[in-house]
């Protein structure tokens, strides 16, 4: 069971990555090319996956848009972890101190904006592309982080392999870099992999509703949009980019526990 | 017949055998105590008669309760009996009461669910019980919830649970360890005289042989899964049978062999009218952070050579005290001076090295991602020159060499140490940039008495061999008694005792210290030498 | 208890506060100039100004923050640069879509997380446990848009039973609007609590694991009278937070599920507004939008010290 959860999402994760790495020097078809006479195709020898209303082939526009998709939810999490852990950390070393404090504050007032509306600010003002999306979805994920780290840092700091670091004369960057950043790498990577599965959910939405990756970029979010009026009688344009969404978050999701089951389960994920 | 009759209780956890055969019975208004160290399976042994065992365990044998068969009844008959005709007191208080529920509820909730009383029969049933286990509903009302009670008046919720319908047996797993002695000894107390009372039969699972000695009238010994000695307190005691119960007895009132103290001169450490204060959390947003005093006005001094305890009940500050005197914690009054100098959070390395600690719990002292030689150089940090290369490989080797591990335990992780080989890791640490004073924080606290007994031992074995000078913290009496030659008495946040250890053990001044030494349960004096299979 | 909901209330007052600063300066930062925006490219310079004059841009920043933040305390939001009707009348039409929406799956989300959740932990390991540990999974990765997509495709183009989208308004009767709102709440609510249940059940089996129930069991409770009259109360504790936080998913969600069936919710206001540049609307949602966050989310640290008497003790 354990390395079942494993092997299957490392397995659709690594598919998805793979595509998304090739699609930058192959793809089937050029996906800005269109072709109206063979428009709506359903999956056929040629266009494996068929072809959307413009003609351009939909295998092409997915694995363009898994790369759009990976490379915004990457860097998302980046920005979340690269920033997060560190505040969670310093508000941990400080308990209670006012830096804790302004630290806590700060994420519940970034809770408060969903990343939708973070998107919604941000283009209102700077209009929509992919990098507002992921600085939307980034912004987000910091106080995931944040509070992630100073929850599994707390009680770190209460054990005695830290008072004996104290006792061996260590400042609390020092101990939160050598004691405690170590002993919660785990919970970041588990954590990591569902925040890679939820940015890509995000990305998707974003894409949706006009937010995210502008034309001619594809982006599986914006295929979705593409497809709505047709899918009534070309349900494939739908349900070829709502599979590979599925299929990367499950799998994502799936390593994610496998990871947890590995490394230690008394880890707790939050997925909201 | 006996009321309870454990015959040949086999028990494996996925297959693991954890029990091998054990027997033993527990006749009406009779108390039999299970001891033994850890994993020697008395507790397992309790469970199996509640029938509340983890997933994954197969059991063989018989458990008879009035000729009634436990073992493999359903789970239905089993709640029939469970709490009516068994109770159960558990080892945690803190943790053993639902936190969302008031006491009142939770004792009325045993009544109402075997009897047909209504809530208010029941609430006066409840009330009756928590009068007999000493919390009067004047006091302590039923609306009350667990975290407004202290760990003792918690047993207390769990004891009136178990009793509140008088059952025939009752189980009670290491009651008192939890707590502190002079509540240990009241509880104990409570327990033997609701036995008389009620003519139960008691099972108690304990690791203290000494409170074994003071309560039980029958004692079972037993040992990775055995029973290896069964008898009557009294003859059990004056006459052992089984290597493994002589070595367990002497291995809880070991005594080490101190090195006479030749030269109490210079002082290492001189705490001076000490007060350290921690805020409360805000009652109110705008109003002034009020402060709990938790060491109030301390001063001693520690000369160099002196071995010196540390006594005391939790809450009573002297683990606050130890982070003062570790430089961890600033004061709000008096002062700390080691060597001469201040000790405060921003004290100078060089100061710090002079002053190191070995921690209470084997498995949280060390970074489990960590290498042994990583573990133990850490307080190279303090130094201005850290030894390097072949000479480091040297001071850990000796380190090592010198508690008793091998050089070559260097390249290991701690976890594949035993609790007993980490406390050795600990002092190694605490050696390592040879400090003028040690202070071990409850260092042989979570340890087996056997486990316990060697690290005595080599404590006081590098007292000579190291010229070790210590604070030895901890709320054992007869730890401190035989480690240490001057003794501190703390309760409230003040020494309200100061004196050469045997003398205030012998003639102590201080009621609480003599409440202390009288609620502290002893051994039996055993006559002639015992017999130390080595 | 009152001490505990009236630090709460202050934090909840802070966080507005902030908000809006947020807000308002992230708006302000925005380039152009509304005047010429709604008038056009060949405005004159004096009929630019007195329009500046009317709509206050004239004033200072902190003026402009305080009138403004002023006004959405007395439901006054401002003038649609667009419209150039009042941006209250507009939102709150909007607002009796989205709400009653966002309400909706919630209660859907919860009447279907709990009893999932329950039943999985107390079969843990079980066939039916597996099932909907497995059915959680899923529905964790689904978007809640494309399954929108599919439930029209299905339910509305297929079978016929609901319409594809829009909606009637309330006056058309409760009940036509709760059946043009129930695809969309679906759509919502699934993915929300196939979360929900996951935390409901690892919350649950945290729970039985604890002491006490091991007291309640030895008490003589069943296994099934531990988890309802013990482990269930504790374990609600970490799923008040997850309801709260869902209800700003939900929120946000129905936003682009707006999209997909042609409701004339705050979604369909807010990307109109941002393709026409209506900044004061934008500006309005979206507080709108953090004021209902924030306010679920002080009513979920009452429902804690409901829920647990350490909280209600200690402040």
């Amino acid at each position: 069971m354990k390395s079942r959860n494993l092997i299957i999402g490392g397995l659709l994760t690594a598919i998805f990555l793979t595509e998304a790495l090739i699609s930058f020097v192959w793809t089937p078809f050029d996906v800005t090319q269109m072709n109206i006479s063979s428009k709506l195709k359903t999956p056929n020898g040629t266009n494996w996956l068929g072809t959307d209303h413009f003609g351009r082939d939909i295998f092409s526009m997915i694995m363009v848009g898994a790369r759009t998709s990976i490379a915004v939810a990457l860097v998302a999490v980046s920005i979340g972890m690269f920033i997060g852990v560190p505040l969670g950390l310093a508000a941990a070393a400080r308990q209670g101190s006012l830096l804790d404090e302004v630290i806590m504050r700060g994420n519940d007032l970034v809770f408060a904006f969903p990343s939708l509306v973070i998107a919604i600010l941000i283009t209102a003002v700077f209009g929509p592309g992919a990098v507002n999306a992921i600085i939307a979805i980034g912004i987000f994920n910091i106080p995931v982080f944040a509070r992630l780290t100073r929850g599994a840092a707390l009680p770190l700091w209460q054990r005695e392999f830290i008072m004996a670091a104290r006792v061996a004369g260590k400042g609390s960057s020092r101990i939160s870099l050598e004691h405690i950043l170590p002993n919660v790498t785990n919970l970041l990577i588990v954590q990591g992999t569902i925040q890679f599965s939820l940015g890509i959910l995000a990305e998707a939405g974003l894409s949706y509703v006009g937010l995210g990756a502008q034309p001619p970029l594809p982006s599986w979010g914006r295929m979705l949009a593409d497809a709505q009026t047709m899918v009534s009688f070309a349900p494939h344009l739908a349900l070829i980019p709502g599979g590979a969404i599925i299929l990367t978050v499950l799998g994502l999701n799936l390593m994610g526990d496998g990871l947890r089951d590995l490394l230690d389960p008394r880890i707790r994920v939050d997925r909201t | 017949m006996s009321l309870l009759s454990i015959q040949n209780l086999k028990l494996s956890i996925h297959g693991t055998p954890i029990l091998k055969g054990v027997s033993l019975d527990v006749a009406q208004g009779e108390i039999v105590a299970i001891t033994g160290e850890s994993g020697s399976g008395k507790s397992l042994t309790a469970f199996s008669v509640m029938q509340l065992l983890p997933r994954g365990t197969g059991t063989t044998g018989s458990i008879q309760l009035d000729g009634t068969e436990l073992l493999n009844a359903s789970d239905a008959a089993m709640c029939d009996l469970r709490g009516n005709d068994i109770g159960m007191v558990f080892q945690e208080p803190m943790t053993a009461l639902n936190p969302l529920m008031t006491i009142g509820d939770q004792v009325m909730e045993t009544i109402l669910l075997h009897t047909s009383a209504t809530r208010d029969e029941a609430r006066i049933k409840a009330e009756e019980t928590l009068t007999r286990v000493g919390l009067s509903p004047e006091k302590f009302k039923l609306s009350r919830f667990p975290h407004e009670l202290s760990g003792g008046q918690r047993q207390r919720v769990v004891i009136a649970m178990a009793i509140a319908l008088r059952p025939r047996l009752l189980i009670a797993d290491e009651p008192t360890t939890a707590l502190d002695v002079t509540t240990q000894a009241q509880i104990l107390d409570l327990l033997k005289d609701l036995v008389q009372d009620f003519g139960m039969g008691l099972l108690m699972i304990t690791h203290d042989l000494a409170v074994v000695s003071d309560m039980a009238d029958r004692i079972v010994v037993m040992r990775h899964g055995d029973v290896v000695e069964t008898g009557e307190t009294s003859t059990l005691f004056s006459n052992m049978q089984h290597d493994y119960t002589r070595a367990l007895f002497a291995a809880s009132s070991h005594e080490v062999d101190l090195p006479d103290n030749t030269r109490p001169d210079d002082a290492l450490l001189v705490v001076k009218d000490a007060v350290r204060d921690y805020p409360k959390p805000r009652t109110q947003l705008f109003a002034p952070r009020e402060y709990t005093r938790a060491v109030n006005g301390i001063s001693f001094t520690l000369k160099k050579g002196e071995r010196i305890g540390l006594v005391g009940e939790s809450g009573c500050g002297k683990s606050t005290l130890t982070r003062a005197i570790l430089g961890l914690e600033p004061l709000q009054g008096g002062s700390i001076t080691a060597f001469g100098e201040e000790v405060a959070p921003d004290m100078p390395a060089a100061l710090r090295a002079g002053l190191q600690v070995v921690f209470q719990d084997p498995y949280g002292s060390f970074n489990p991602r960590h290498k042994v030689a990583r573990i133990v150089t850490e307080p190279f940090h303090l130094l201005p020159d850290p030894p390097k290369g072949k000479d480091r490989q040297n001071r850990i080797s000796e380190a090592l060499i010198a508690v008793g591990l091998r050089p070559s335990d260097a390249d290991k992780y701690i976890h594949a140490f035993s609790g007993g080989q980490r406390q050795r890791i600990a002092i190694a640490r605490a050696l390592i940039i040879r400090p003028e004073l040690i202070i071990f924080d409850e260092a042989v606290s979570a340890l087996d008495v056997s486990i316990r007994a060697q690290i005595l031992d080599l404590i006081a074995a590098l007292t000579q061999s190291h010229d070790l000078s210590y604070l030895f913290i901890s709320h054992d009496l007869s730890v401190v008694r035989t480690i240490t030659d001057r003794v501190l008495v703390m309760k409230d946040g003040q020494i309200v005792e100061d004196g050469p250890t045997e003398h205030v053990f012998s003639h102590p001044k201080h009621p609480y210290t003599a409440s202390l030494i009288a609620a502290a349960p002893t051994l039996p004096d055993v006559k002639g030498p015992i017999n130390v299979p080595t | 208890m009152l001490r505990y909901s009236l630090k709460r209330l202050l934090s909840l007052v802070i966080s507005l506060i902030i908000a809006s600063l947020v807000i308002f300066l992230v708006i302000e930062v925005a380039p152009g100039d509304p005047a010429s925006f709604m008038l056009g490219i060949n405005a004159q310079e004096d009929t630019l100004n007195a329009l500046r004059e009317e709509l206050g841009l004239n004033q200072s920043k902190f003026e402009r923050y305080v009138s403004w933040s002023k006004g959405m305390l007395l439901g006054d939001f401002g003038t649609s640069y667009t419209y150039r009707t009042p941006v209250a009348q507009m939102v709150a039409d909007r607002l009796w879509v989205s709400l009653p929406l966002a309400l909706y799956a919630l209660a859907l989300s919860t009447i279907i997380a709990f009893p999932a959740g329950i039943y999985a932990a107390s079969r843990r390991g079980g066939a039916g446990d597996v099932s909907i540990m497995g059915a959680t999974q899923l529905g964790v990765a689904i978007p809640n848009f494309w399954f929108a997509m599919m439930l029209v495709l299905v339910f509305a183009i297929n079978l016929r039973w609901f319409s594809a989208g829009g909606f009637p308004g309330w006056e058309e009767g409760f009940f036509n609007g709760i059946k043009a709102l129930t695809l969309p709440a679906i759509a919502l609510a699934l993915p929300q609590a196939a979360i929900l249940a996951r935390v409901m059940r690892s919350s649950l089996l945290d729970i039985l694991n604890e002491d006490f129930i091991r007291t309640a069991r030895a008490k003589g409770l069943s296994r099934r009278q531990a988890l309802w009259r013990h482990a269930l109360r504790n374990a609600l504790i970490p799923v008040l937070t997850i309801i709260g936080l869902q209800f700003s998913f939900l929120l946000a969600g129905s936003i682009i599920i707006e999209q997909v069936f042609y409701l004339p919710g705050l979604g369909r206001l807010v990307f109109q507004s941002i393709s026409q540049r209506d900044l004061i609307v934008v500006e309005s949602v979206v507080m709108l939008l953090v004021f209902a966050v924030i306010v679920v989310n002080f009513i979920v640290d009452l429902a804690y010290a409901w829920v647990d008497p350490r909280l209600r003790s200690r402040s």
